[in-house]
Formats: structure tokens, C-alpha cells, sequence
């Protein structure tokens, strides 16, 4: 086994400060932005992109703020072929996503099945005005035709390599790492 | 998990789990779509053998809100009680493709001959079998109680310190059977009190204290009084000499009501009595749960089902 | 080589001794050393444990009326593998051996097949309902010889009817073998009273409800001199009652099963039928009382309660299966787990308390003095080193509702001589039409 390193610390945040600035750049500023992190790492992701579009343009900071999480446990499709996960907290903003364009926010963008679930889990809670999708990790081998808006690094990788996001938050480092 | 059959061995990490689960089920409840697609083209058979409106209605909501497809066994009036037994039922559901069984039966101890028999694979729940257990009943209770104390703050935590007493007939009820189990698996401490005919006649395995006067369980405060149904049957058969007896000594009366501090909890599994184990007022009363009790059931039995039907089925013996 | 002259060499009779026995035409004729006969049938008998011809007083054929659980034929090949050659037929059939009429047809039932002796109990009430005495001097004076009465699976409750069985029953020098259980304590008991029944939600079957009854019928039996049996003592109270009578000199004998000398009321946990029986299986502590009464004679006898029923009387809740469990197949290995391996009796007790002293209680002839020179051929030997998986295929019987099963057992019966002729060799059972004739040879 071996573990290659492909992003630190420094390189996790220059990527966050892109897909922020790229975030207000394609919804022409920061109104009626809803972040959604998908636990348990794209929360942690999800806060930290509100934070980094807050410094850029504080006025966003009153429009915005509506950072949440949406767990998507009950949607997913493969509850028979995994150990049972406890679910998360869904957090949404008081005023709901109706009309609003939400970002999804994950860790690793893989199979697309966690965005599926994402997607018809935020169909039952409203009806956004557009859906987009940020990753921090692309790492391809797509099976359903899902695509991020906004990624913070293309990883080619192949199905046996397991790719490791540690945030500070939870994992007390901060890394991104190829395991194989 | 398995199965559900009791709460007895249950530990405190597995109990808080599924108490956590039940809140997201609980939110459910609160959106415009009160369903998740979770467990679509599962198949939930409610085998009731003994009549209970409100637990299987408890359970099919559970079902419907899961998107499992659910078909009510109603085993009264059935074949069933014209002798067929309980293994050609079992044979029969499992021909038919069941992935969970929620089974009721007048007899202690069905479930887990459903469970072990080898006629079915399928995960059995029991919904209350004879006198010996009523699991999501107990866990329904917990959750209420937690939610009582901590609100929105419940997730993860258990009910340490929490002083309960279960008053009446200890001797037939599954839900005071687990209860004791569950409460002292989340830590609570658990004080019976009945005439000691409606007590077991040894309780020393029991991880509880006991006492035969309801007031002096009183003159201690309790946390929560949870009042078990009492039937009139048992009249008949000597535990006791008449309601009026009955009541006057292990009721939960007006005059006791006020004696419960503003925070004590009064718990009913239903269906009440009013007037013999618990006058209106006190069921009534806003230290009552017995309306959020009902409410939680649905949580609570949607929360068991998903934990039964998800993950992977051989992996956890 | 004639199938009723029969070579056993070198066994270990119950005292320890080793002998050859011979048997020709019913009898042993000769035992020693290195005796030889022409054309007789040799078992070799080296490292068997021969011992007198095992007796069960309390044994349930079912016929007529159960044939679906168990026949006299099937029965008596259970019991002949078990080592028995001869067994006492509980009343509870139907219909009811209450009269002359049907214990007679049981008896002829199995001198018919030949496997053992079957002796017929007779009902103490007409249909074991508690009523009525039933024709208790037609069934002794019958064919069948009846000197055994029992209401068994219900109880002579009512105290006047059981001073009267007891004193009419002397007329005969029967005896009344007493299903001591207290019916108002006991309606809808399902396993043993206490802190486990609490907990399981399975009615109680308490204690006082059996010693009570033997307490007051060892008072009865004093008043009136008459003999009493209790069947299946099954608590430690029980033994106490017992002791305190035998002490006083009253009549009383008393019979402890094999399963309540083996297993306790732990294994209702499971809520597996397989462990629902009447009187119900008891605490450790009893298991423990029981094993010391057998060892020191406060218990007489130990006896099966073999119970067969049919799969569908298990394969249910526990609640609504019916109680009683097989035991013949496996009485004489579970009476060597729990008493002989674990030091508390030797084989000569057992020769005692599953043979000589069950004949002595039913008034059986022919077992007093089992290997002597003269006597009548009963005998089983029995290879105390082997170790079986007690599976269904070790069962004869109709019945499979044994809690043995799956669990590894002692001994193993290698041969059982019955009436002079084989019943069972090399451990397997001799087929029906050979034992029948033989049968037919030895009535002449
Ligand atoms: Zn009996």
C-alpha cells in the first residue's frame, strides 16, 4: 500500500478561494446563494466557501449567509450493499431554497449516485431556481451523467485507488491523499 | 441490526442511535413531502394476530413514509386463527418475498421463534408479543422522555440520572418489561410500584426497586410516572378487588397530579382508562405526553425499519 | 443357530464382577467363565456394562387414540433401544384406560410386537376426569394385571377422591401414582416460577403447586396405609416433603425424569417448545436437590415421561405447544451424565433405580434377582465409553421433541435381551417380524 500526497493544505485552500470566486462570477454576485454541504466533509467544505465569499465581498455576507447541509442517507440507492449508515442533520436556511440557486457542495465527485440522491433529496424539501455542484476532488469513473460546476482538482484515478480528503475540522490535518 | 425482538441486552450506543435516527425521521414530518423514497421495493408485512389499531396503524404510516410497500396481515378472522399455524404463515410470507415482518401476537416469545425458526429470512420486528416485550413501545417512551429534556438538543444523549416510576400491572405488561431494559440501558433509574398480585413474585434479576404504595413513590419526586392500563379482567381473577380499590390506590388521581412538580412527566402508552388509572385532568394536563408519545411512534418505528432494512443483511448476525 | 440361545461374554455385571451369561429359552442358565454353547448368538460383551432389564413407570404410547404421536409399536422399539424391556403405559388415551376393555388391548398391543413388557396404568377417574372412580378391580383382575393408577397430565385434586383411590387401590396392592399439580395454581402455567418467568412473559408454574399436593397426599396415604407414588418430583421443596415422609415411615416411593435431572429452566430462554414440559424444567438448585435425593434413596426411581408429539405441537409459540418431551432413546445416557460421570452413583444404583426398584413399585415379577442362574433373561449392556451426537436419527420412536438433540451424550446401548431373545443387536433394533415371532415362540 502506498499513499501519495496530491494536495495540502495551502493548495485545499487556493482551490476553495477559486471555486468561490468562480461561485460569484457565474451567479452575478452573491444573491439568493444557498450553500449545502453533504455531510460529512462537504459541510466543512460548504462553511468554509460561505466564509471565503464573505471576505471577498462583504456585502454578500447580508444576502448570503445561507450556508446548510443536506444529508442525503435516505435517498441513496445502495442501503442493501453497505453497512447501515446513520444518517446526518439536514440544516436548511430558515427561508427555505425555494427560487434560490444552491450550490451542492462535496468532498470527492465519484460514481455521481451521492449527487443523484442529493438531487431528488432537494426536491423534496423545494424547488431551487438552478442546482449547481462544487467538488473539491474529481476523480472521474462517473456512472450516472453528472458533471461539477466547479472543481478544485481533477484526480484521474483508477477504481482500486482510494482517494482520502482530511479536513482539519474532523481530522485534526489537512490533506489530500491517493492511496493505492 | 437484525432483528428487533427486545430490549433487554441492548446497549447504550445502539439505543441512543436509534433515538438519533428517530429525530431525522421526526423531521420528515415538518416538510411539504412527509415521504422518503428510502426504502422503495422493500416489502413490510404487518403480521398483527392480536387486534392493536394503533400500533399497526403506527406501523404502516412508518412503512408508507419510508416508500416500503406494505401489506397488513390481519391474522384475526384469518386462516390464521383458524389453526393455521405459525409456521405456514411464515412459510407463506416468505414465499411472497417479505423483507420485514412487524408481528403481534398474544403469545410471549413468537417473535423470536419467528426469528430463529429458519422459515423466514426476513427481519422480524415485534410490535408487543404476549407479556413479555413491546420494544418500539419502549423506545417511543425514551425518545419522548428525551425530547421532553433537551428539545433540540436531544441528539446523543441518553437519559442519565432520570428517576422513573412505571405504576400498575408490571405483571402483564411488555411495555413495563421494556422499559426497565431500555431505561437502564440509557441510564435512567426505574421504580415499579403495583399491588404485589400485579408484580412479578421475584424480582430479583431486575435491575429496578419497587414498592407497593403509589404515594410514597411520590414523596420521592419522580422525574416521570408512567401509568400502564389496567384491565378489568384481572378484577376477576382476584389481583385485585374492584376499580374503585384499585384506583383509589394506585390511580393517578387529581389530588396526586398536583402533588407532581411542573416538570414531571405523565406518560400513558394508551389506550387510557380515564377515570381508573388516570383521571382526565391528568391526562389531560400539559405535564402529560401521551399526544407526542403517539407522534414519536411514527419516528420510532420508521427509524427501527430503515436500521432493519439497510445495510448489509449478513454482515450483522 | 437358534435366536433364542444367546452367548454374552465376558460382560460387567452392576457389582463390578465379570461373566459370561448364557440364555437359553427365556432363561439364564448358566453364568462364569469361558462358558461356550453351539449355535448360540455371541455378543461379546467385553468393556459392556450389562445391566437388569431397564423399566419405566411412566411411559406414554398414545394408543389408541394418539397414533399420529406414537403407537405401542413404536413406542416399545423407543424404549428398546433405550435399553427397556418393560414399560407402563400412562392412561391418558382415548379413549381413557379406564376399564378392562382397554388396558387389555394395550397389553396384548405388546405382547403382540414382543420389543418389552408393556404394562398398562389404569385411570384412577373414570376419563381422568376427577370425578368418578373408574372400574379400578375390573383392570386388576383383567389380563393385563393393572397394579398402577393415574390420572397422569391431570392431578386427583379433589382430596376426598384421592383418600378413597388410595384406600380402594390397597384392595389390589395397586398403588396411585400421583401427577402432584394444584390445577387453580397452575391454569395456563408454561415454565417455572420465578425471577426467569417474570422476565420472559411466560406464566408460572410455581413450586408450591406440586409440594403442596404431596404434602398433603403423603398426610392422606399415612391416615389411610396405603401405598403412594408421586410421579416426576421436579423441586427442591418436593425433595424436603418426601424426606420428612419417608422419615416418618408413610408409604410414599417417588420418581425423578431424566431431563429434570439434566436441564433447568435457563433453556426456556430460547422459547423453544423442545423445552416445554410438565411439571416444567426448574432452577440449578433443584437440579441439584434432585441428584442428591436420587444418590441418597429419598428419590426412588428415575422415570422417562416419555412424551411424544406430533411437529406441529412444537412448531409454534410457546404458549400454545403442548409439553412433554421423548425420553426413552436417551433416559439411561442422561441418567449416566448427571448421576454416574459425575460421581454421585455407581452402575448398581442405576441397576436399582431404573430396574429393580420400578419393578418393585409396579409389582413387575422377574426382576428381583436379575443375574441369577434361573432367572428370566431381561437384560440391556450398554458400552459406557462411546459418545453419540444425540441426533434424530437416533430417535424410534414417532415423537422427535427431544431436547437432546444437537447436544453430545454417553453411552450407547449395544444389546437388549428381552424374554430371553434379542430386541436389539450390535445397536441396532432386531426387525419387528423377527422380534414378533420370537415373541410368539417364548408366550408358547
Ligand atoms: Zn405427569
Amino acid at each position: 500500500m502506498t499513499v501519495r500526497t496530491v494536495l495540502q493544505s495551502a493548495d485545499i485552500t487556493r482551490a476553495l478561494t477559486r471555486i468561490s470566486h468562480e461561485i460569484l462570477e457565474s451567479n452575478r454576485g452573491g444573491s439568493d446563494l444557498v450553500l449545502l454541504g453533504i455531510p460529512t466533509r462537504g459541510v466543512i467544505l460548504a462553511q468554509r466557501l460561505g466564509r471565503i465569499l464573505e471576505s471577498i465581498d462583504p456585502a454578500v455576507g447580508e444576502s448570503l449567509a445561507s450556508v446548510g447541509s443536506l444529508d442525503v442517507t435516505m435517498y441513496r440507492d445502495d442501503l442493501g450493499a453497505q453497512p447501515t449508515r446513520a444518517p446526518s442533520p439536514t440544516q436548511l436556511p430558515a427561508s427555505g431554497i425555494d427560487g434560490k440557486t444552491v450550490v451542492l457542495v462535496d468532498d470527492v465527485l465519484y460514481s455521481g449516485r451521492t449527487i443523484r440522491a442529493a438531487l431528488d433529496a432537494l426536491g423534496d424539501h423545494g424547488r431551487p431556481r438552478a442546482v449547481r455542484l462544487a467538488v473539491l476532488v474529481d476523480r472521474g469513473h462517473r456512472e450516472l451523467p453528472i458533471r461539477a460546476d466547479f472543481v478544485g482538482k481533477n484526480l484521474p484515478t483508477s477504481a482500486e485507488e482510494r482517494i482520502n480528503v482530511r479536513l482539519r475540522e474532523i481530522d485534526g490535518i489537512e490533506e489530500v491523499s491517493i492511496e493505492s | 441490526m437484525r432483528h428487533l425482538l427486545s430490549t433487554k441486552g441492548i446497549d447504550r450506543a445502539t439505543a441512543v442511535g436509534i433515538l438519533d435516527v428517530a429525530e431525522d425521521m421526526a423531521d420528515v414530518a415538518t416538510r411539504e413531502v412527509k415521504k422518503l423514497p428510502t426504502l422503495r421495493g422493500k416489502t413490510v408485512i404487518n403480521l398483527f394476530f392480536e387486534d392493536s389499531t394503533r400500533t399497526r396503524t403506527s406501523f404502516e404510516l412508518a412503512a408508507k413514509r419510508l416508500s416500503a410497500d406494505l401489506v397488513t396481515f390481519s391474522a384475526k378472522g384469518s386462516s390464521v386463527s383458524k389453526g393455521e399455524s405459525l409456521k405456514d404463515t411464515a412459510q407463506t410470507l416468505a414465499a411472497m418475498g417479505a423483507d420485514a415482518v412487524v408481528i403481534r401476537h398474544s403469545a410471549s416469545g413468537a417473535a423470536h421463534v419467528l426469528a430463529q425458526s429458519g422459515w423466514i429470512d426476513a427481519a422480524i420486528l415485534n410490535a408487543g408479543d404476549g407479556t413479555h416485550e413491546h420494544p418500539t413501545q419502549a423506545l417511543l417512551d425514551a425518545y419522548t422522555m428525551r425530547k421532553r429534556l433537551h428539545g433540540v438538543a436531544s441528539r446523543g444523549r441518553d437519559l442519565d440520572g432520570l428517576r422513573v416510576t412505571i405504576v400498575g400491572d408490571i405483571l402483564h405488561s411488555r411495555v413495563a418489561r421494556s422499559n426497565v431494559w431500555l431505561l437502564e440501558a440509557l441510564g435512567a433509574s426505574v421504580t415499579l410500584v403495583a399491588p404485589a398480585t400485579l408484580l412479578p413474585s421475584d424480582l430479583s434479576t431486575w435491575p429496578v426497586t419497587y414498592g407497593y404504595s403509589f404515594d410514597a413513590a411520590l414523596d420521592q419526586s419522580p422525574d416521570v410516572v408512567m401509568m400502564l392500563r389496567i384491565q378489568a379482567e384481572r378484577m376477576s381473577a382476584a389481583f385485585f378487588p374492584n376499580a374503585r380499590e384499585y384506583a383509589r390506590e394506585w390511580g393517578l388521581d387529581d389530588e396526586r397530579l398536583d402533588r407532581l412538580r411542573a416538570d414531571t412527566m405523565v406518560m400513558h402508552p394508551g389506550p387510557m382508562n380515564r377515570g381508573l388509572e388516570i383521571s382526565a385532568r391528568a391526562a389531560d394536563s400539559p405535564r402529560s405526553t401521551v399526544l407526542e408519545q403517539v407522534a414519536n411512534g411514527v419516528s420510532i418505528r420508521m427509524a427501527v425499519l430503515y436500521l432493519l432494512l439497510s445495510g448489509e443483511r449478513e454482515a450483522d448476525q | 443357530m437358534s435366536p433364542t440361545t444367546l452367548l454374552i461374554t465376558a460382560a460387567t455385571l452392576p457389582d463390578g464382577s465379570h461373566t459370561d451369561i448364557l440364555v437359553e429359552h427365556g432363561t439364564i442358565t448358566e453364568l462364569g467363565a469361558r462358558l461356550s454353547r453351539a449355535g448360540a448368538t455371541t455378543v461379546d460383551g467385553d468393556g459392556l456394562q450389562a445391566l437388569p432389564g431397564l423399566v419405566d413407570l411412566h411411559t406414554h404410547l398414545r394408543e389408541p387414540g394418539f397414533e399420529q404421536s406414537e403407537t405401542v409399536l413404536t413406542g416399545s422399539r423407543a424404549a428398546a433401544i433405550g435399553g427397556f424391556t418393560a414399560v407402563h403405559a400412562m392412561a391418558n388415551t382415548s379413549p381413557v384406560a379406564d376399564t378392562a376393555g382397554v388396558v387389555e388391548q394395550v397389553h396384548s398391543l405388546g405382547e403382540q410386537h414382543g420389543y418389552v413388557t408393556v404394562r398398562p396404568i389404569g385411570a384412577v377417574t373414570m376419563g381422568l376426569a376427577g370425578t368418578q372412580l373408574s372400574e379400578i378391580g375390573a383392570m386388576a383382575g383383567s389380563r393385563a394385571g393393572v397394579t398402577v393408577f393415574s390420572d397422569d397430565g391431570k392431578c386427583v385434586a379433589d382430596a376426598l377422591l384421592m383418600r378413597r383411590a388410595l384406600e380402594y387401590v390397597k384392595t389390589f396392592d395397586g398403588v396411585i401414582a400421583q401427577h402432584a399439580q394444584e390445577p387453580r395454581l397452575t391454569e395456563g402455567a408454561q415454565m417455572n416460577e420465578g425471577a426467569l418467568s417474570g422476565e420472559l412473559g411466560l406464566r408460572g408454574w410455581p413450586a408450591v403447586a406440586e409440594e403442596a399436593i404431596i404434602a398433603r397426599d403423603v398426610l392422606l396415604a399415612h391416615h389411610v396405609g396405603a401405598r403412594l407414588h408421586i410421579c416426576h418430583l421436579s423441586t427442591a421443596g418436593s425433595v424436603e416433603v418426601i424426606r420428612w415422609a419417608k422419615a416418618r415411615g408413610i408409604a410414599v416411593t417417588a420418581e425423578v425424569t431424566p431431563h429434570h435431572l439434566l436441564l433447568t429452566e435457563e433453556l426456556a430462554r430460547s422459547y423453544d417448545p423442545r423445552f416445554k414440559v410438565n411439571p416444567p424444567l426448574r432452577r440449578d438448585e433443584d437440579v441439584q436437590a434432585l441428584r442428591t435425593a436420587l444418590a441418597d434413596g429419598t428419590i426412588d426411581i428415575v422415570a422417562t415421561d416419555h412424551a411424544p408429539h406430533p411437529m406441529e405441537s412444537k412448531e409454534c409459540a410457546w404458549d400454545e405447544a403442548s409439553f412433554g418431551m421423548v425420553g426413552l432413546e436417551s433416559a439411561l445416557s442422561v441418567v449416566q451424565l448427571a448421576m454416574v460421570d459425575s460421581g454421585l452413583i455407581g452402575w448398581a444404583d442405576v441397576a436399582r433405580v431404573l430396574s429393580t426398584t420400578p419393578a418393585r413399585i409396579g409389582r413387575l415379577a422377574g426382576y428381583s434377582d436379575p443375574f441369577a442362574v434361573g432367572a428370566p433373561a431381561q437384560f440391556t449392556l450398554v458400552d459406557p465409553s462411546a459418545r453419540r451426537e444425540f441426533a434424530v436419527g437416533q430417535l424410534h420412536g414417532k415423537g422427535v421433541n427431544s431436547p437432546y438433540l444437537g447436544r453430545t451424550l454417553p453411552g450407547r446401548v449395544v444389546a437388549t435381551v428381552h424374554d430371553g431373545y434379542a430386541t436389539v443387536l450390535d445397536g441396532e433394533l432386531v426387525d419387528a417380524a423377527t422380534v414378533a415371532q420370537n415373541a410368539r415362540v417364548h408366550r408358547g
